[in-house]
């Protein structure tokens, strides 16, 4: 099982309209707009829940991809997602640094 | 005992925009002068002042206006700086310092900076946005360079007032939006009035072969919102404010493409 872990970093604000999840870092104003798997991890980013979860839960199931192709597409995602700061990620779980932050409104 | 120390003259003046009183000390009387004239319109005679600036002016030198701008706030101080200007401003006293040479381009850009810091946390912005108001309501032309603003602005008619063709200003007022005029202007170069309106719609401005106006999905509404609104602090906080007040007032005011053509039917379509 992997025991890669997501948290969403809340130093970024976020919110979803008409379905779109857009996300601005606070560190440097970057606007980004996730598409729609990088928007199942963000949402799904609680720390607690390991990726593998989360592909096997809320991946798999929209996609109807093999599992084993699906976690490695997510892990990749997943680490490009932490490279701009939008999500953290552990080989534990994570504690919130701030539960009200990060919000995904 | 014959008097030592030479008494030195004191001027002031207090400059109003979108409802906010800032006042302005300088010992030189030529740079009030520059300011009345800059300002005017927008010299009001409120006692209670929000913000005090005293201003410290240094002799005219090497500075260079387009540099790059810092804004970055440490132990409840607001630092500003730029290549022709240095301020600070510190929100809990209202009170700060700028210092430049005498212009009136530095303290226009210490104003837009302070502007946009206040009203993040109210939810307002400064926008990249021409503004009007026609039959008691403000409507907002968006757009970057070279996109419409100058033309819709001066394409309007005589019923209608001109907010700026530059930079608009947005304040949150109950549900809804207010907009204000500003005397930040573009290549129309003259200064919107000093009155206000509650926002009717945003346009985001596009030329083109016809008139029309079609609608925005909401995420497109806010991304182009977002890439248009004035903002400065390498601030995390006042970041998160902005963007979501853009999100706020997309939910809450209609917000449509306008193509247009360059001639004055166009307002046909604002009413």
């Amino acid at each position: 099982m992997s025991s890669l872990y997501l948290a969403r970093n809340p130093r970024v604000a976020a919110r979803s309209l008409d379905g779109e999840m857009m996300i601005m870092s606070g560190r440097d104003s970057t606007l980004f707009t996730l598409n729609q798997t990088a928007t199942i991890l963000w949402k799904s980013a609680d720390g607690s829940t390991p990726l593998q979860v989360i592909v096997e839960r809320e991946i798999c199931p929209a996609y109807e991809v093999e599992a084993s192709e699906a976690l490695r597409d997510a892990e990749t995602l997943a680490r490009e997602l932490a490279g701009h700061g939008i999500l953290r990620i552990s080989e534990q779980p994570i504690v919130p640094e701030n539960p009200a932050g990060g919000e995904s409104r | 005992m014959p008097q030592l120390i030479p008494e030195v003259e004191h001027y002031s003046l207090v400059i109003e925009i979108g409802n906010m009183p800032v006042r302005v000390n300088t010992g030189d009387r030529e740079f009030l002068r520059i300011l009345e004239n800059r300002y005017a319109g927008y010299v009001t005679s409120a006692k209670n002042a929000e913000i005090e600036f005293d201003v410290e002016l240094a002799a005219p030198g090497n500075a260079d206006p387009d540099a790059e701008v810092h804004v970055a706030q440490q132990n409840g101080k607001w630092s500003l700086t730029r290549g022709d200007f240095r301020a600070e401003w510190e929100p809990a006293k209202r009170r700060g310092w700028i210092r430049q040479t005498p212009n009136p381009f530095s303290i226009d850009a210490v104003l837009r900076i302070v502007h946009t810091l206040v009203l993040a946390k109210q939810g307002g912005f400064l926008v990249h946005a021409a503004s009007a108001i026609r039959n008691g309501k403000a409507f907002i032309f968006a757009g970057v360079s070279e996109a419409g603003k100058t033309t819709i602005s001066r394409l309007a008619p005589p019923d209608v007032t001109l907010l700026t063709d530059e930079i608009s200003y947005v304040r949150r007022r109950d549900d809804g939006y207010v907009a204000f005029g500003t005397p930040f202007t573009g290549e129309l170069a003259k200064l919107g009035e000093n009155v206000s309106a509650p926002i009717a719609a945003l346009y985001l401005l596009a030329k083109g072969r016809e008139n029309r106006i079609e609608p925005v999905p909401a995420g497109e509404a806010a991304r182009c919102l977002l890439a248009n609104l004035l903002f400065f602090a390498e601030d995390e906080e006042l970041v998160q404010a902005t963007f979501y007040a853009a999100f706020e007032f997309v939910k809450r005011v209609s917000v449509s493409r306008l193509t247009f053509v360059p001639d004055a039917r166009v307002w046909e379509l604002i009413r």
